[in-house]
C-alpha cells in the first residue's frame, strides 16, 4: 500500500531538506520511493508543494485529492489550501506561522481567523505547533523543517536512531547538531 | 548504486554513461537541470548558447566533428531551434546527437502549452519519451546509439512530472566509444537543393526502417492484464495509469512515440475487447491508431488541456475517485511575485506612474503585469517585445511612439532581442526599448548569459558589452540607470521617450538573490511618523504591510533596497 506525504509551503521556506531527508531515509528502508515537485515559480514565494510517496512500487509521482495520508505544512494558510488532499484519516502536521500572501498584503482580502479550529471542524485531525519558536531554540530559524520532520516521525513506526542518522547523512556536518536538536524539539 | 534521483539529473547520468562529449543548451523550465547537472561532470564539455537555435547547431558541430552532443531546451526552445532540427534531419548525424525537449503540460512555468510531437513527427525524426527517472538515464544512453545506428539526430521528450520527480535509478560507469574521424562528405553535409533532393528519399527510408524497428525496439512494452480493456499510453500517463488501472487492464506502453509502430499496435488491439489511448494534450498516438483503421476511446472523453492525474483518469473511465474534506471557503491565491529587492519593481514603478504602454517579454519581469503594478500589456514569445514595439509605433506612429516602450531582460535580449533591435535600427521607429539588466538569467534559476562575463561553471568567460553593441548598431541615444533611484528612472524614461529618435534604456542592478550581492540592513516603520497612506504599497513589495493603519515591515525579507522610502512623504521609512 502506498503511503503519501505531502509537503507544502511558501517559496524559500526550505521544504527541500525536508523531502530530501524523507526520501532518503525511506530509500533506505527499502521502500520505492518517488518525489516530486514543481521548479520555476518556487523562489518567488508562491505556493510551492513536494509529493513524497513510498510503498512497495510507486506508480504515479503525484498525490492528488484525498489520498495524502500526512500534509506537512510549513505555513497555517498552505495546509488549509491542500485539506483537500488529505485522506478521510490523514493527519495535518502544521506550522502556526503566518506569512501573509499578496491579496492580504495589498489589502484585498484577510488573512484568514482560525484556520486550525476550521480544519479541525471540517474533519481533520491537526496537530498544530510553533514550529518557528522551537527552531529559534534549536538554533537556527531556518531548522522549521526539521522541527516539522521531529513531530511527523511521531506518526512513523521507525526507530528514531534511523532518522537521527539520515539527519547525519543528509544535513552538512557543521549543521547536525543544531538539525538533531530541532528535530527531537519537534518530536518532543 | 541505487540511489534517488531527479528525472533531469539521471538524464545528465545517461549522458556521461553514453560517452557524451559536448552539451550546448539555452536554459528553459523544465529542461534546465540536465545541462546543469551535465556541467558537473569534467569529462563533459558543456555551455550556455545565447539560445536554442545556435545550441543545437554546436551540438551538430560536434557530432559532425565526431563526438557524441547533446542540446537541451523546454518546448518552446525547440521553435527557435526548428530551423537546424529540420534540415539536420536530412544530413544526419556523424556520432550520435541526442536533442531534450522538456513540455509543461499544465503550464507550470511556460507561456503556451503546444506539444513537441509535432515537431519530431514534421521534422521526421525519431522520439523517445521516458517515464520516470531510470527510463530517463537509460533512455539518453540508447537514444544515442539510435542516433548512430539510423544516421539521425534523437530528440528526448520529458514532461514537467517526469523531469522534476525523483525515482530510483541505478548508475553504471562512463564508457565512451571511439571517436568518429570527421570525413569531408559534401553530398550528405550540405544542404543545397541537388544535395537535399538526394536526402530526402533517405530521410522517408529512414522513417521506414523505424516503424518497423518500432514494432521490437526496447522503448515499447505490452503488459498484459486483464483483456477487457487495453490502454495505449506513454511518458508520465503510463504511471496514472498503472495507479488506477493496476492489472485490471492490459498496457501497451510507448517509449517511442514517433515514428509510432503499426504491427505492435494492431496485435495488441487484436488481444483487447476494447481500445483505450491515454496521451496528455494532442491525440498524435490516437489519430494515428483511428489511420490504423481502429475503434478507440481517448480525446472523447479526456481532455486536450492540461496534466493528467490519477483522479482524472478514474473520473473520466468512471471509476470511484476517493472523497475528500474541503474547508468551503475562499482563500487568499498565494502568487508568485518578484522578490522583495527586485530591481525590476522600481522601473515598473515609474512605467505605472507614468501610464506607459509596456510591451514586455520572457522573464521573471513577466511579473510586472500583475497587480498592483499592473505595467505589462503584451507577452508572447522569447524577443517580441523588440519587434513588436517596432510594429506598433509604425502602425500608430506618433499617437504611440511617446508613451510605448519594450522590457526585456538581459538574457532575453542575448536570445533574440538583438535581431528586433537591429530591425529597429534599420527601419528606423521612434521606439524606446528598456534592457532590464540583473545580470544573470533569472526565472530559470540563476544561469550565466553572454552579458555575464562568466560561463556554465562560474568560471570567467567573455563578456559581451551592451552600451558598445547598442552603439555599433547605430542607436545614439543608450542611458543607463539603476533602478533603485526612482527620480533618474523617471527623468529617463520620460527623456527617452519624449526624443524623437530610437533609443535603449539599460536598467542595471544585479539579481538580490545573487550570492555575491550585498543587502543593506532592513528598514524600519517609524510609527510617529506613519499615517497608514499606503503610498508604499503601490510598489507591492511583499516585505511590506498594512498592520493596525501603520506600515510594518517583514525585516526577515527586507533587503534595504530602500525604494519604498523615496514613495514615503512622511520619511517614516
Amino acid at each position: 500500500m502506498t503511503k503519501n506525504v505531502m509537503i507544502v509551503g511558501v517559496g524559500g521556506q526550505g521544504s527541500l531538506l525536508a523531502s530530501k531527508l524523507l526520501g532518503h531515509l525511506l530509500l533506505k528502508e527499502g521502500y520505492d520511493v518517488k518525489v516530486s515537485e514543481v521548479h520555476g515559480m518556487s523562489q518567488r514565494g508562491g505556493s510551492v508543494v513536494t509529493y513524497v510517496r513510498f510503498g512497495e512500487k510507486v506508480y504515479s509521482p503525484i498525490i492528488d485529492k484525498g489520498e495524502a495520508d500526512f500534509i506537512v505544512s510549513f505555513e497555517k494558510l498552505e495546509a488549509a489550501r491542500y485539506l483537500e488532499y488529505l485522506k478521510p484519516d490523514g493527519r495535518i502536521v502544521v506550522n502556526t506561522q503566518e506569512i501573509d500572501p499578496m491579496p492580504v498584503i495589498t489589502g484585498a482580502m484577510e488573512y484568514p481567523a482560525d484556520l486550525v479550529e476550521k480544519m479541525e471542524k471540517a474533519g481533520a485531525a491537526v496537530d498544530a505547533m510553533d514550529c518557528l519558536s522551537l527552531a529559534e531554540e534549536a538554533g537556527s530559524a531556518k531548522a522549521v523543517n526539521l522541527v516539522l520532520m521531529g513531530r511527523l516521525s511521531k506518526y512513523f513506526d521507525m526507530p528514531e536512531e534511523k532518522w537521527l542518522q539520515a539527519i547525519e547523512e543528509c544535513v552538512p556536518a557543521k549543521f547536525v547538531e543544531m538539525n538533531k536538536k530541532a528535530f527531537a524539539l519537534g518530536r518532543a | 548504486m541505487k540511489q534517488l534521483m531527479l528525472g533531469n539529473k539521471a538524464f545528465a547520468r545517461g549522458l556521461y554513461e553514453a560517452g557524451c562529449s559536448v552539451v550546448s543548451s539555452y536554459p528553459g523550465t523544465p529542461s534546465t537541470e540536465v545541462t546543469e547537472e551535465a556541467a558537473k561532470y569534467d569529462e563533459i564539455y558543456c555551455e550556455w548558447a545565447p539560445n536554442e537555435k545556435v545550441a543545437m547547431e554546436v551540438a551538430f558541430g560536434a557530432c559532425l566533428a565526431g563526438k557524441r552532443s547533446f542540446c537541451g531546451m523546454k518546448h518552446v526552445g525547440l521553435n527557435v531551434a526548428a530551423d537546424p532540427l529540420y534540415t539536420c534531419s536530412y544530413t544526419g548525424v556523424n556520432a550520435g546527437m541526442v536533442i531534450c525537449v522538456a513540455d509543461d503540460p499544465g503550464m507550470h512555468s511556460s507561456q503556451n502549452e503546444q506539444d513537441s510531437r509535432h515537431h519530431a513527427i514534421a521534422a521526421k525524426v525519431p522520439m523517445i519519451e521516458p517515464s520516470d527517472s531510470a527510463e530517463a538515464l537509460e533512455f539518453a544512453k540508447l537514444a544515442f546509439e539510435m542516433s548512430e545506428d539510423f544516421d539521425t539526430p534523437v530528440i528526448i521528450k520529458m514532461c514537467t512530472r517526469v523531469a522534476h520527480s525523483q525515482s530510483i535509478v541505478d548508475t553504471a560507469e562512463r564508457i565512451v566509444p571511439p571517436a568518429k574521424p570527421y570525413e569531408k562528405n559534401i553530398a550528405k553535409y550540405v544542404m543545397m537543393p541537388g544535395n537535399a533532393i538526394r536526402r530526402h528519399p533517405f530521410v522517408e527510408e529512414r522513417t521506414r526502417k523505424l516503424i518497423a524497428y518500432a514494432d521490437n525496439c526496447p522503448f515499447n512494452k505490452v503488459e498484459m492484464g486483464d483483456t477487457k480493456l487495453g490502454i495505449i499510453t506513454s511518458s508520465t500517463s503510463y504511471q496514472y495509469v498503472k495507479e488506477v488501472f493496476g492489472e485490471q487492464a492490459s498496457i501497451l506502453k510507448l517509449g517511442m512515440v514517433n515514428p509510432l509502430p503499426e504491427k505492435l499496435i494492431l496485435d495488441f488491439a487484436a488481444r483487447v475487447d476494447k481500445l483505450a489511448i491515454v496521451e496528455e494534450l494532442d491525440p498524435i498516438i490516437e489519430n494515428h491508431c483511428k489511420a490504423l483503421g481502429l475503434e478507440v476511446t481517448g480525446k472523447d472523453v479526456l481532455p486536450m488541456e492540461g496534466e493528467f492525474s490519477q483522479n482524472l483518469l478514474a473520473e473520466k473511465f468512471g471509476i470511484k475517485v476517493p472523497e475528500y474534506k474541503s474547508l468551503g471557503e475562499q482563500l487568499p491565491n498565494r502568487p508568485p511575485v518578484m522578490c522583495a529587492g527586485c530591481p525590476h519593481r522600481g522601473l515598473f514603478y515609474t512605467l505605472a506612474k507614468n501610464k506607459v504602454t509596456v510591451l514586455g517579454d520572457i522573464g521573471c519581469y513577466t511579473l510586472g503585469a500583475v497587480a498592483p503594478l499592473n505595467a505589462m500589456e503584451m507577452t508572447l514569445c522569447m524577443g517580441a517585445s523588440i519587434s513588436a514595439i517596432h510594429g506598433f509605433n509604425k502602425a500608430l506612429g506618433e499617437e504611440s511612439e511617446n508613451k510605448t516602450v519594450a522590457v526585456i531582460g538581459d538574457s532575453t535580449f542575448m536570445h533574440s532581442g538583438m535581431t528586433g533591435l537591429a530591425n529597429i535600427a534599420y527601419n528606423q521607429s521612434n521606439s524606446t526599448v528598456i534592457v532590464l539588466d540583473n545580470s544573470i538569467t533569472g526565472m530559470t534559476g540563476h544561469q550565466q548569459n553572454p552579458l555575464t562575463g562568466y560561463n556554465i561553471k562560474g568560471d570567467p568567460a567573455g563578456k559581451i558589452n551592451l552600451e558598445a553593441l547598442c552603439r555599433a548598431m547605430g542607436f545614439e541615444r543608450i542611458r543607463v540607470v539603476d533602478p533603485y533611484n526612482l527620480e533618474e528612472c523617471d527623468t529617463v524614461v520620460k527623456e527617452e521617450l519624449a526624443a524623437d529618435e530610437p533609443s535603449v534604456i539599460i536598467s542595471r542592478r544585479p539579481c538580490a538573490l545573487l550570492k555575491y550581492v550585498k543587502h543593506n540592513a532592513p528598514l524600519k516603520v517609524d510609527e510617529t511618523k506613519c499615517v497608514g497612506c499606503k503610498s508604499c504599497m503601490k510598489l507591492g513589495c511583499p516585505a511590506i504591510s498594512i498592520k493596525n493603519g501603520k506600515a510594518v515591515i517583514d525585516t526577515t525579507l527586507c533587503v534595504g533596497c530602500g525604494v519604498c522610502s523615496q514613495l514615503c512623504r512622511l520619511g517614516a521609512l
